[in-house]
């Protein structure tokens, strides 16, 4: 899971310049084989000109769409929030979502565990993206994404935080977060599964969670930081 | 945290001898004296009290019972919070921290027998010593206007009475009356704030006076998150602000409370409620204590937020110099974590981290309208200097802008929570 999902941010960032097209290509896929892969999202999603609400929202159009954007869906409150924020699904945003829903959208309401194998997902976005009026949105016409995202060596997520590290660095996040976990406007950040915390910092760090203070905070904390972070916040008493 | 003798001073101490004769004898646990509970003193006080586990003494020496936050207080001019959701007790410090809360007046203080004295008459000797008094005014520096006017022209700069009269005042303006402000010059107390409260003194005569108007006469050429404030004015109180700059005689104003006149450039106006936010310098005690330098503001060193002049002393919050960093609440909270971890490592040996610094300062223009600012922050030799920063943009949606003030709710809730308990 880990893995699959730093091979997939470095395909889609790594790849500015000459490279770019190619890598894109192949991480976008082949949408015949995506096409066997859409019956892991078909019993909740429908997609093509006249697709409706189901258990989640139509996914027509879904390259360059703001996040919780259907009318008459009700989104989860996480879904919401992330697309006021700025939210867009586009290839990296979607790739993130689809290999784990709760990494990118911490509350959401999808219950789909995620698909682990890269190269599944690339077929499955080449196969939504027959769908989608706005290909301009996939980097192989134009990429989108930024060329200076650093890309992730896995032995990231294996760094142990230290705590009392952690216990430090925090005091600069309860200055919003609470403790307590209470969440009046601002969402809960303890006792998350470490390894969650940390992706979902990374996010922010690549800037592939929108919202600009979470970027800025995220952005000067060094791997080890992050990693101390998660170990404090998932351990904390409530 | 256990509950110990000092949880029971502080519960009862304003009234009590009790403090000044057990101090010396036997007193194996360094002393921490902290002067001002306010955003800065509050934080460190419960960081130092809480990471310390009873290793340090703290004392919190701040003379108001119920502290009003300045940070919302502009939002209840505008109706948007009551009064009481920002008052704040010290007893949760007291309770559960085992702070000792002297509600008291610091009057003196001797850095050389590291001792402070108070209103009250106690003598406090200290291993460190915290000072977070705020701001106060730089007399003279509006002429007409001293702080016995305070009454008819009110600054409102330092929350609780000050803001409730503000609040009477406007909702007493005469239809199509004039609400004027005399708008301060840098550096001072939350840069966006005069222009926060414009917006909600507008919002509340929208709604109840809508042909009164209101006018700033400031002395600064710009001003913090302009561009957003103006867009907000224009979208949403079209014609009401006026804005009379340098260029204009913004800065050579005068007022004459007895009359409710200002002088501007030469020019008398007639108005209704005129708040007058003068200069400011840091908290008097700050002075007394000899840690200012000319500019009425205090040097730090910006690793620690020690005092430049005494390294047994800190500074946080408005009464610093922070280099890039803004005087606010966000702010000062900020120096206090970097100040605790530091004193706790001097008096105790625990770790000192490498300091790191943060603001984000939110506005509210109207219903749902909320714009930020913010930065991170690293200290060098010479100051604290920004790394990185956002704000927010004109032209944004009405999702985002509610997203932004249902944020902001959520900081309060936060930050008032970290320096309460
Ligand atoms: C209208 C307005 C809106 C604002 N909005 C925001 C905002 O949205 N966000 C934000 O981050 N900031 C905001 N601020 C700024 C914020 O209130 C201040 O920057 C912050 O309170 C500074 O903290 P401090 O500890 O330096 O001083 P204070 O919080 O003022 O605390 C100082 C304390 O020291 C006490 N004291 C002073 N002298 C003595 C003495 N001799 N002995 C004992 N005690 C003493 C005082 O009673 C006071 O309680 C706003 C300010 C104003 C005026
Ligand atoms: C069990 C039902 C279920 C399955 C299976 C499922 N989804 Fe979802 N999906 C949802 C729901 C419900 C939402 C709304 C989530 C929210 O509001 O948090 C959603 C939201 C989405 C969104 C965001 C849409 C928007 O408008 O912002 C995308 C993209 C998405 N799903 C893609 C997929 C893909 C691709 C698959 C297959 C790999 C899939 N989903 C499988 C239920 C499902
Ligand atoms: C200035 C206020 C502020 C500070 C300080 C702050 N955060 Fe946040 N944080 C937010 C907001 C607002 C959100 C919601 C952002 C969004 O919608 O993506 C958030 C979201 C998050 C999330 C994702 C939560 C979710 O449900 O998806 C994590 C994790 C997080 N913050 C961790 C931290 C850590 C760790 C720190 C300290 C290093 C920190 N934050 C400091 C305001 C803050």
């Amino acid at each position: 899971m880990r893995e699959a999902f730093f091979l997939a941010l470095a395909l889609a960032t790594g790849g500015a310049g000459a490279g770019w097209a190619e890598t894109a290509v192949s991480a976008i896929g082949d949408a015949e084989r995506g096409a066997d892969i859409w019956i892991f999202c078909s019993g909740c999603h429908q997609i093509g000109p006249d697709a409706e609400i189901g258990i989640g929202p139509p996914l027509t159009g879904i390259f360059g769409r703001r996040a919780a954007s259907v009318d008459g869906f009700p989104y989860s409150r996480s879904m919401t929030r992330a697309g006021r924020d700025g939210l867009t699904w586009t290839l990296e945003t979607l790739d993130a979502y689809i290999e784990n829903p709760r990494v990118l959208v911490s509350g959401t309401r999808m219950s789909f565990d995620g698909l682990e194998d890269a190269g599944e997902r690339a077929d499955l976005l080449a196969f939504l993206r027959v769908y989608s009026d706005k290909p301009s949105n996939i980097p192989e016409a134009a990429p989108t994404a930024r060329a200076d995202v650093p890309t992730l060596p896995p032995e990231t997520l294996a760094i142990v935080g230290d705590r009392a590290y952690g216990e430090y660095l925090s005091s600069e996040c309860t200055t919003c977060h609470q403790r307590d976990g209470s969440d009046k406007g601002i969402p809960s950040i303890v006792l998350w599964p470490e390894e969650n915390f940390v992706l979902a910092m990374h996010a922010y760090r690549q800037k592939l969670r929108p919202h600009p203070v979470m970027q800025m905070m995220a952005g000067r904390l060094t791997d080890e930081e992050i990693a101390a972070l998660a170990a404090y916040f998932g351990s904390l008493t409530p | 945290m256990t509950l110990n003798r000092r949880s029971f001073l502080g519960a009862s101490l304003a009234a009590g001898a009790a403090l000044s004769a057990p101090r010396a004898i036997g007193q194996a646990r360094p002393r921490v004296v902290i002067v001002g509970g306010g955003a800065g003193g509050a934080t460190a006080a419960r960081y130092i009290a809480k990471d310390s586990q009873g290793a340090i003494d703290v004392t919190l020496i701040e003379p108001t019972r119920t502290y009003y936050t300045c940070f919302f207080s502009n939002l209840y001019l505008g109706g948007f919070r009551d009064f009481a959701s920002i008052g704040h007790s010290y007893g949760a410090l007291a309770s559960g921290y085992g702070i000792n809360v002297l509600h008291d007046w610091v009057i003196g203080v001797d850095r050389d027998a590291r001792t402070v004295t108070t209103a009250a008459g106690h003598t406090l000797p200290y291993d460190r010593l915290i000072v977070s008094p705020g701001i106060d005014f730089v007399e003279g520096s509006v002429p007409g206007w001293d702080i016995s006017a305070q009454n008819r022209m009110p600054h409102s700069w330092k929350a609780g009475s000050q803001t409730q009269l503000l609040k009477a005042q406007i909702e007493a303006m005469p239809e199509g009356g004039v609400f004027a402000m005399v708008a301060p010059p840098d550096p001072f107390r939350c840069p966006p704030g005069p222009y926060e409260r414009v917006s909600m003194v507008a919002h509340v005569l929208k709604a109840t006076n809508p042909t009164a108007k209101i006018l700033i006469l400031d002395p600064k050429a710009s001003f913090s998150k302009q561009a957003l404030f103006e867009e907000g004015w224009q979208r949403h109180y079209a014609g009401m602000v006026d804005r009379i700059g340098p260029d204009f005689g913004g800065a050579n104003v005068s007022v004459n409370p007895e009359a409710m006149e200002v002088d501007i450039d030469g020019t008398v106006e007639k108005v209704d409620v005129c708040n007058v936010i003068p200069a400011q310098k840091a908290g008097r005690i700050a002075e007394i204590a000899g840690l200012t330098d000319d500019s009425g503001f205090c040097p730090i060193v910006p690793a620690t937020m020690q005092s430049r002049m005494d390294e047994t002393v800190f500074v946080l919050g408005d009464a610093t110099i922070a280099g890039d960093m803004p005087k606010s609440g966000f702010s000062a909270n900020s120096h206090a974590k970097v100040a605790a971890m530091q004193v706790r490592a001097a008096l105790t040996g625990s770790t000192a981290f490498p300091a790191k610094y943060s603001n984000t300062c939110w506005s509210l223009i109207d219903t749902d309208d909320g714009v930020k600012v913010g930065a991170s922050y690293a200290p060098t030799d010479e100051k604290i200097a920004k790394v990185d920063g956002f704000v927010s943009q004109t032209g944004e949606d009405a999702a985002l802008r509610k997203a932004t003030y249902e944020e902001s709710v959520g900081w309060y809730a936060g930050i008032t929570a970290d320096m309460f308990g």
